[in-house]
């Protein structure tokens, strides 16, 4: 596992928060993803050298949490909110909106590498419906036209780079 | 009548013009005095205060929050943990969001207070994954509040110590049960915990006494310290007290959250007066009052019955619009207040299909521990989803009902329930629907039908 200085520091301290270190199993799955973008195969064993732990005991949390992945994704992560109050107010739209700008399926990377566009279940943002989340960032009132603005926007970062 | 007037006192500086979420705003507004206060006071005082205030959860069950902390076995000599349960995933439910980003200090006020009141020395905020920022102004508004002595070693100069950390979650609805969340905190798989013997008061997190309250349960629990439990009861209704906060979404022209001395208001003033009505030329159809698992309310059917009205029992004869939006009220009538959300669908909805959307989301959060519960679960989901995409049988809405109704009280959380209760609900006030739903997919949607599932 190749971690960043600041990573292996902040798992180091965050062990510290819990009396019990298998506590500290969700913190350092997210830290490392957090690094690496995805959980790499040796991750389990990793983590579980680290706290004490079976490999197995990591790797039945790894696979029971839907934000952990296993699998790289694309550069930026889009989740469409799918659920009930979202869906109301145009949420399925928005999602496909999304798929066909990037020329993608949910669930898979884009052609381009640019984007994952995954449907995910109610964001706590239901009152300003369809929510989406892209990357760290919600954006509230996400209708096709704003879906199209944000993409049109992703598009005109990637060139940059 | 119009609608009874807001009365934010959780709410009162959500969005405040020039009202930041960093403490020297919260100082500057009075922050921090009532645990200045408090530590000064008797813990069992503190806890008789909240126990007078008669304050009710604001998670989801409406359990009294005194009743809760008096269960708390004190004399284990193990330490009592307090969890602040912010894993806010129930649908429809967007209140503890904005309390957390925008308003931080209240609740690390409340948290703190309450964990003076009951000798916790180690309290966690179990935050849902997907809300990063909210993870990382938390932390930054503990660390403020550490350096200013209201969070950590001898606390305002007294002997007394308590921390606080930030735990996120990572994508999974059932952390929010208090079970699963304590499973969850100690690096496992989020699967809910039998009951008994494992009740958070006896045997929670480590196997210690644990407290999990709600992120505005908390806050609740700050105004009742600052103005004593019997001011606080004086808001709201006997039984209902205090104000309750509600998370309006769906089909109604101002979607949002508002604040309310509890009882005092109407479904329909509510959805009505506060939130403008229905959208242009839509009529409403159906509501669901408190979170996507609370059962279902079908605009025109009638709910009567006798209720106690002080001492006296009288007969009430309610509309939809008529009900108090109350844990009583609501329960009276079938349903439940919950966790404060209101989903609003109007006349443009098809109800299998909305049926469809909630019986996705509740298979995919399943733990699946249970059987009844995860391959019931996933059948409800599977034939509400063939219904809509494939063939759909009149007698579908008989197996659907028959799913459901074997799940409820044969599982370890109730999850069970809550999954089950929007079949039931659905299938009892608009059964025809399902039965007709082969017939009505004959007919051509119109072009801008927004699709459910
Ligand atoms: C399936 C399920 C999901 C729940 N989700 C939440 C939640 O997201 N947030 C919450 O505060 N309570 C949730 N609860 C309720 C908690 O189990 C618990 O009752 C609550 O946190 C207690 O706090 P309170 O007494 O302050 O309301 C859920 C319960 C169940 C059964
Ligand atoms: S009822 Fe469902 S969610 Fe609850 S423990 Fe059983 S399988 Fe898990
Ligand atoms: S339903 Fe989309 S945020 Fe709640």
């Amino acid at each position: 596992m190749n971690l960043k200085a600041e990573t292996l520091s902040k798992i180091d301290e965050v062990i510290t928060h819990y009396p019990v270190k298998r506590s500290a199993t969700l913190p350092l799955l997210h830290l490392i993803q957090e690094d690496i973008g995805h959980l790499p195969a040796d991750t389990s064993e990793w983590v579980a050298a680290k706290l004490e732990l079976e490999p197995i005991n990591v790797l039945e949390v790894i696979t029971f949490y839907p934000m952990f992945r296993q699998k790289p994704i694309g550069r930026r992560h889009i989740k469409v909110c799918r659920t009930l109050s979202c869906a109301l107010v145009g949420g399925y739209k928005t999602c496909a909106t999304f798929e066909a700008e990037f020329k993608t399926h949910l669930g898979e990377v884009s052609p381009d590498g640019e984007v994952t566009v995954d449907f995910v279940e109610c964001l706590a943002s239901c009152g300003t419906a369809p929510v989406v989340l892209i990357d760290d960032e919600l954006h509230e009132k996400v209708d096709v036209a704003k879906a199209k603005q944000l993409s049109d926007q992703i598009k005109a970062e990637a060139k940059k780079r | 009548m119009p609608a009874p007037a807001q009365r934010r006192i959780i709410f009162q500086h959500i969005d405040e013009p020039g009202y930041t979420n960093d403490i020297g705003c919260y100082v500057r507004n009075g922050g921090y005095e009532v645990l200045k206060q408090a530590v000064t006071r008797k813990p069992e005082e503190l806890i008789d205060e909240v126990k007078k205030s008669g304050l009710r959860g604001r998670g989801g069950a409406g359990f009294p929050c005194g009743v809760k902390w008096g269960l708390v076995d004190r004399k284990s000599g193990k330490p009592i943990y307090l969890i602040v349960n912010a894993d806010e995933s129930e649908p429809g439910t967007f209140k503890d969001r904005y309390i957390m980003h925008q308003d931080p200090h209240q609740l690390i006020e409340g948290t703190m207070i309450s964990c003076f009141a009951n000798n916790v020395r180690q309290a966690y905020i179990y935050i849902r994954g997907e809300m990063p920022h909210g993870a990382r102004i938390l932390e930054k508004a503990i660390a403020e509040a550490r350096a200013a002595n209201f969070v950590g070693p001898n606390i305002l100069g007294t002997n007394y110590s308590c921390e606080i950390f930030v735990h996120r979650g990572a994508g999974a609805y059932i952390c929010g049960e208090e079970t699963g969340l304590i499973e969850s905190l100690e690096g496992k798989r989020a699967n809910p915990r039998i009951k008994p013997p494992y009740f958070p008061a006896v045997l929670g997190l480590y196997q210690c006494p644990t407290i999990v309250n709600n992120v505005e349960t908390l806050c609740h629990v700050k105004y009742i310290a600052q103005h004593g439990g019997a001011e606080y009861a004086k808001i709201g209704t006997p039984g209902n007290t205090g104000t309750r906060i509600f998370c309006v979404s769906g089909h109604v022209q101002r979607p949002g959250y508002y604040e309310f001395p509890a009882g005092t208001i109407t479904m329909g003033q509510l959805l009505n007066d506060v939130c403008g009505g229905p959208l242009p030329g839509r009529t409403f159809k159906a509501v669901i009052p408190g979170g996507s698992s609370a059962k279902i309310m079908r605009f025109g059917e009638r709910y009567k019955g006798k209720r106690k009205v002080g001492t006296e029992m009288v007969d009430y004869d309610w509309g939809v619009e008529d009900v108090p939006m109350d844990f009583d009220s609501l329960g009276m009538i079938g349903t439940m207040g919950g966790s404060g959300g209101v989903i609003v669908m109007d006349d443009t909805v098809n109800m299998v299909e909305a049926l469809a959307n909630i019986n996705a989301f509740y298979s995919h959060e399943s733990c699946g521990q249970c059987t009844p519960c995860r391959e019931g679960s996933l059948w409800m989901k599977k034939i509400s989803s063939r219904m809509v995409h494939g063939q759909a049988r009149p007698e579908d809405a008989a197996l659907l009902k028959s799913v459901a109704d074997q799940i409820p009280g044969r599982t370890i959380c109730a999850f069970g329930e809550a999954c089950s209760w929007p079949t039931q609900s659905f299938i009892a006030k608009f059964g025809d629907e399902f039965k007709q739903y082969s017939e009505t997919k004959k007919t051509a949607k119109p072009a801008d039908a927004v699709a459910l599932i």
